[in-house]
């Protein structure tokens, strides 16, 4: 009469095979293989390991002032040179990375969170509370990040928290698209499904369900991001806006440079090259994760 | 055979309507919607199993999301156990979620990539409090044999197992919270026949070991009349023909249901058999035809049916047909 065979063939007739390859594995052979992506976790790991150790790599005190020793050109006392008023550029850039990079992750990760919040909500319940939280995002997304940041600090004034928050800000509807994307994919799966219809709680579908899922491309954005969030914020305090001298912040550094371009140039070149260094490290490695944790955004 | 009369009614489905409505594409244009289920009614009795059947889009699955709120219907009742499960609150149906569970039909979709099988379970008896903390671990061992899996398979992750042993785990997942009716959302279509087979007879073991009652969702007539105790067919939004399972499938009334039966392939090549075939396509659920839905591709609709939508008659005890001509049609 009909098609289906009557076998109850159950139990451990279907034995497991050994433990596939795990995610991650496949994750670390896939982003070594790219070669410019190791270049940039290498560089980044540098960069770290210069932050956390500046005060034993510096040879002076980034701050003290020697004016028997200013403008002096790169020599085996000071690798880098002196600026004007006589400080050690390569210990004032070994403290520095720690302003520059530190602004960087902290605007990131305050973008990352209201940016990630923003999205799941707006994702996950849809409908008008979508509509309202994204017209805000647009609203942030079409001023250009600098001019958004300037009009902050405007506000709050200038220094180095203000310029956190202003880059983050313009991090958050970056975020907020991204993440309000993924959790739109991720919700029409059926395992979604399932959950609400064991009577989970919203809370816990969302933070235990859907960010799981969806923290490849968050990874990925998070790491570009900080590049750009190192950039901007060097360049609010190249115009004055965040860090103030003394400080060793590198666009502060660069600012301080900028009078002696022609007679002194290594005091600007290498904070400048300081910056480029990391942020260009960043991005291939932004990229190589990418490439590895999420294939489909690749051009 | 069932007797519908004798036993204790567990689910009540009154004039359910799902409505979803379609993006406007000019500003001033009248909002349109699509009517995926419109005003459907069935009965369903404790420990039976039954089937809705009809082609894509008739609104099969849409029923069964609408009836565990899933999706939240546009009108109609969904009385389980006495009570309107659209009326209750949030928490109220959050509570009451335990006793329906679903089993979806994409084995690949449907388990959480990041958590293990041990993770999956409990996590379902924490949220209903199913099972007193202590006991999860045994439980769970239990629930593995009960669905055919070694316990091993508890710290495994969804990616290492095939699509028959992933709907293994999602019907042990139903089950860890102890339901008493499980809607089975084309559970097995998307497995190979001899795995459908397996899990089908596992479906039939549990329901006599654990007294459940199914609502199968299928497309597939064979697997229905393998499972079912009684059918309804589907079309377009609608009921056409619910019937036990030997009164559908032997004196099919419906022109639709018997289209639908004759396409079923007979694994006879001498029996020369009968093929209905309908012309045209589904019309659009947007704009149904008026009267009764089927009239643009039944081969014997007349003026009253373009007209005049139908009543459900009963030409049989339990067997209900919507159709103007429901009466000649089973007699004939």
């Amino acid at each position: 009469m009909t098609t289906i065979q009557k076998t109850d063939t159950l139990a451990v007739t279907q034995v497991l095979g050994a433990p596939k390859e795990s995610a991650w594995r496949n994750f670390i052979s896939q982003f070594f293989r790219n070669k410019a992506a190791v270049v940039g976790a290498i560089i980044i790991a540098f960069y770290i390991f210069i932050a956390t150790f500046a005060p034993l790599l510096a040879p002076y005190d980034p701050y003290e002032i020697q004016l028997e020793n200013k403008l002096q050109s790169p020599s085996l006392e000071h690798w880098m040179g002196t600026d004007d008023k006589g400080r050690d550029i390569l210990s004032r850039i070994l403290y520095g990375s720690r302003l520059s990079m530190g602004v960087g992750f902290a605007a990131v990760a305050f973008g990352a969170f209201f940016g990630i919040l923003f999205g799941l909500i707006a994702g996950y319940y849809g409908k008008w509370v979508d509509s309202v939280i994204m017209r805000c995002m647009d609203v942030l997304l079409a001023f250009p990040g600098i001019l958004l940041a300037l009009a902050i600090i405007s506000a709050l004034g200038p220094g180095m928290i203000n310029v956190t928050i202003a880059v983050g800000a313009f991090s958050v509807p970056l975020f907020a698209r991204i993440v309000r994307g993924s959790t739109l994919e991720v919700k029409q799966l059926e395992y979604v499904d399932a959950i609400r219809s064991l009577g989970a709680k919203d809370s816990t579908i969302i933070f235990r369900h859907i960010l799981p899922n969806i923290l490849s491309p968050i990874i990925v954005q998070g790491t570009l991001r900080i590049a750009t969030a190192i950039l901007s914020a060097a360049g609010l305090s190249f115009l004055g806006l965040g860090a103030q001298p003394p400080s060793s912040e590198w666009g502060t550094m660069l600012s301080g440079g900028r009078d002696f371009l022609f007679s002194a140039p290594y005091i600007a070149i290498f904070p400048g090259m300081a910056i480029a260094i990391l942020v260009l490290g960043l991005n291939i490695f932004g990229d190589g994760l990418r490439d590895a944790l999420d294939p489909r955004m690749k051009n | 055979m069932v007797n519908v009369q004798e036993q204790k009614v567990l689910l009540e489905v009154q004039n359910l309507k799902q409505y979803f409505s379609v993006k406007r594409e000019k500003l001033l244009q009248p909002k349109l919607s699509v009517k995926a289920v419109d005003d459907i009614s069935f009965t369903l009795c404790e420990g039976e199993t039954l089937s809705i059947v009809g082609e894509s889009g008739c609104g099969k699955s849409t029923t069964g999301r609408a009836i565990l709120r899933l999706d939240e219907p546009t009108a109609g009742k969904v009385v389980y156990n006495g009570k309107n499960i659209l009326d209750l609150s949030k928490k109220d149906l959050r509570t009451l979620r335990g006793e329906l569970q679903v089993i979806f039909q994409d084995p690949f979709a449907s388990l959480n990539p990041r958590q293990t099988i041990q993770q999956i379970l409990s996590e379902a008896m924490s949220i209903q409090n199913s099972v007193q903390k202590e006991l999860r671990k045994d439980r769970m061992r239990e629930l593995m044999h009960l669905v055919g899996l070694p316990e091993e398979a508890l710290s495994r992750h969804p990616h290492e197992f095939s699509g028959g042993q992933r709907q293994r785990i999602g019907i042990a997942r139903a089950l860890a919270v102890n339901p008493k009716l499980i809607i089975c959302d084309e559970a097995v279509s998307a497995l190979d026949v001899s795995i459908q087979a397996q899990i089908l007879n596992l479906l039939k073991r549990l329901q006599r070991q654990l007294n459940l009652t199914f609502l199968f969702i299928s497309h597939d007539l064979s697997v229905v009349r393998h499972i079912s105790d009684r059918v309804m067919v589907m079309y377009l939004g609608k009921v056409v023909e619910i019937a036990p399972k030997h009164a559908l499938f032997n004196q099919p009334t419906h022109p639709y249901t018997r289209a639908l039966l004759s396409s079923i392939p007979v694994p006879n090549p001498k029996v020369q058999k009968e093929r209905i075939l309908l012309s045209g396509d589904v019309p659009s659920p947007i704009n149904p035809p008026s009267g009764c839905r089927f009239h643009t591709r039944c081969p014997f609709a007349t003026e009253l049916c373009s007209s005049k939508e139908p009543e459900t008659v009963e030409v049989q005890n339990g067997h209900h047909v919507a159709c103007h001509y429901a009466n000649d049609f089973f007699s004939a």
